[in-house]
């Protein structure tokens, strides 16, 4: 057994990152995931490995790209108005079919906004964000120790699947410290026979791209990643239940806000209230499995999100509106308290007890 | 206690946080459950920064600690802010020479140390945040002062390792006040 450290969430990311095989890191800095990069800088010309602050956000996610393309496990980090930035790269990344993992530190928005935690990229991250059709792998971590091991999940998956995966944290969890073991069995990166790492004259040029001027040819590569993408929902969706078996109320929150809501469910709990708590793991693919059971004997449901209300529409789907879903949440960098979460419990309940 | 939930708050620079820095890693050391999370931005550059220290027994549900069980104030305005928020049974310790004012609720444990004018006297300027430590650990027990030392090593980068020692003194000044 690895000895318990005491870490910061963002301080987490990166070793495990470095465990991952992670030796190329792209980054600009910006609060709250500043760590992140930090460690980088330190680690990686230790390791024979690359850390690069490059002159921008923009630059960072097309090194990542170019990285990737050469076979490389690489990764980039930022916070929600960065990530905002790579969003042309991020499509690019997803047109090719190219792994990497990206880490988003989320604080409140919109523009500039604050430095306080927040979930409100939740759209963002799970429904696109550039232009085009496509998905992210989306892994939320609610603890230090999710952070370590999803990293290395989210690296294994973008090999896997040869697409980008999200790190959608937020910055409580990012400057938050926390025991963390780092014992950990992971996957080499499999074969890339795509990759454009020379043909030493030996075989055909590889090629890279995203571009398809014939809408014919276009169309094709948009309905195989279609089909990759039903591939990933079949098989790789991830949540936690709490107390949902016989629970009339079921609370969906990821992250941060699960940590909240699992409290509140407690307290529910102790005063009688039949609350239980879904905590998707995934975003993208959201689980749906355990939504559509707690759907059959839950009176409601509640999402309670550091957003005006983002991932309720996907709990919404998940229970095809058979049962009613109401919003909880906090913005700006606010979270909510578990005591805030306890009265929407109540209130979903039936009324003050 | 089965779980504290500690708040420690003053202004930036005070040392509320390498407090509950300590505090965290004599948990880990105890193997305990435990979460630490600091305020971060602007407030701590001269403003008010703070930490929340969770320990426990069992798994830390929530890090972020809005009603704590145990409240060091470190400023005036730490104290006014945090000290409703203390909850019933609760532990208050406050720095007396910077703190004018006592709590006038009758449901708390409140203790006034004058933690500053002690760090000052006995040539520890600027450990005031660990004379408190030690008061409250004395009272409430929330983690045990024989691992100090290997608590300080496991943050404390070893080109400052000379001021540990500095740092235990204020513990026992605190535990023993």
């Amino acid at each position: 057994m690895a000895e318990k450290v005491l870490m910061k969430g963002n301080e987490a990311i990166a070793e495990a990152a470095i465990i991952a095989g992670c030796r190329h890191y792209f980054g600009y800095p910006i609060t709250p995931q500043t760590e992140i990069a930090a460690y980088m800088a330190k680690r990686m010309p230790k390791i024979g490995g690359v850390f690069l602050q490059a002159e921008s956000e923009i630059a960072a996610i097309n090194m990542v790209y170019g990285c990737s393309s050469a076979g490389k496990r690489v990764m980039t980090s930022s916070s929600s108005p960065g990530i905002s930035l790579k969003q042309e790269g991020i499509s690019y990344l997803a047109g090719s079919d190219l792994p990497c993992l990206i880490v988003n530190a989320q604080r409140g928005g919109p523009g500039l906004g604050g430095i306080q935690p927040s979930q409100s990229d939740y759209f963002q991250a799970t429904k696109g964000g550039g232009h085009g059709d496509y998905h992210l792998i989306v892994l939320a971590p609610a603890s230090v120790q999710e952070m370590a091991e999803l990293t290395i999940k989210g690296f294994e998956l973008a090999d896997k699947y040869c697409m980008p995966v999200m790190l959608l944290a937020d910055g409580t969890t990012g400057q938050m410290m926390e025991p963390v073991t780092f014992d950990f069995d992971v996957k080499p990166a499999p074969e890339k026979p795509w990759a454009t790492t020379g043909t030493k004259m030996q075989r055909e040029h590889n090629i890279v791209n995203s571009l398809y001027l014939q809408p014919e040819k276009l169309e094709v590569t948009n309905l195989e990643r279609y089909k990759k993408y039903e591939t990933v929902k079949e098989n790789e969706a991830m949540w936690e239940e709490f107390m949902t078996e016989d629970a009339d109320v079921v609370v969906a929150a990821f992250g941060i806000a699960a940590r909240v809501s699992q409290n509140a469910v407690i307290e529910a709990r102790k005063q009688g209230i039949k609350a239980g708590l879904i905590r998707p793991i995934t975003l993208w693919p959201f689980p749906e499995t355990p939504f559509k059971k707690a759907a059959e004997h839950a009176k409601a449901f509640i999402s309670v999100e550091l957003s005006m209300g983002q991932m309720i529409e996907d709990v919404k789907l998940s229970v095809s509106c058979t049962k009613p879903v109401y919003f909880c949440g906090r913005v700006g960098g606010m979270i909510p308290s578990p005591a805030e979460v306890l009265s929407a419990i109540k209130k979903a309940d039936g009324g003050d007890r | 206690m089965n779980t504290a939930t500690i708040l420690i708050a003053g202004f930036g620079g005070q040392g509320a946080l390498f407090a509950g820095k300590f505090l965290a890693y004599s948990g880990l050391i105890e193997e305990k459950q435990l979460s630490w999370l600091p305020s971060y931005g602007p407030e701590m550059r001269g403003g008010t920064a703070n930490c929340a220290v969770t320990l426990s027994d069992e798994p830390v549900g929530s890090p972020i600690v809005t009603e704590p069980n145990v409240l060091i104030a470190m400023n005036r305005p730490s104290f006014d802010k945090f000290e409703p928020a203390v909850v019933p049974d609760g532990y208050l310790f406050a720095d007396s020479t910077l703190i004018d004012a006592e709590s006038q609720r009758k449901d708390i444990k409140a203790f006034y140390v004058p933690a500053t004018k002690m760090a000052a006297d006995m040539g520890l300027t600027g450990l005031s945040n660990m004379i408190l430590i030690g008061k409250m650990v004395k009272e409430t027990g929330a983690v045990s002062l024989s691992d100090a030392e290997e608590a300080f090593k496991k943050f404390v980068p070893a080109k400052k390792a000379a001021l540990i020692e500095k740092n235990i003194e204020a513990l026992k000044a605190g535990f023993e006040y």
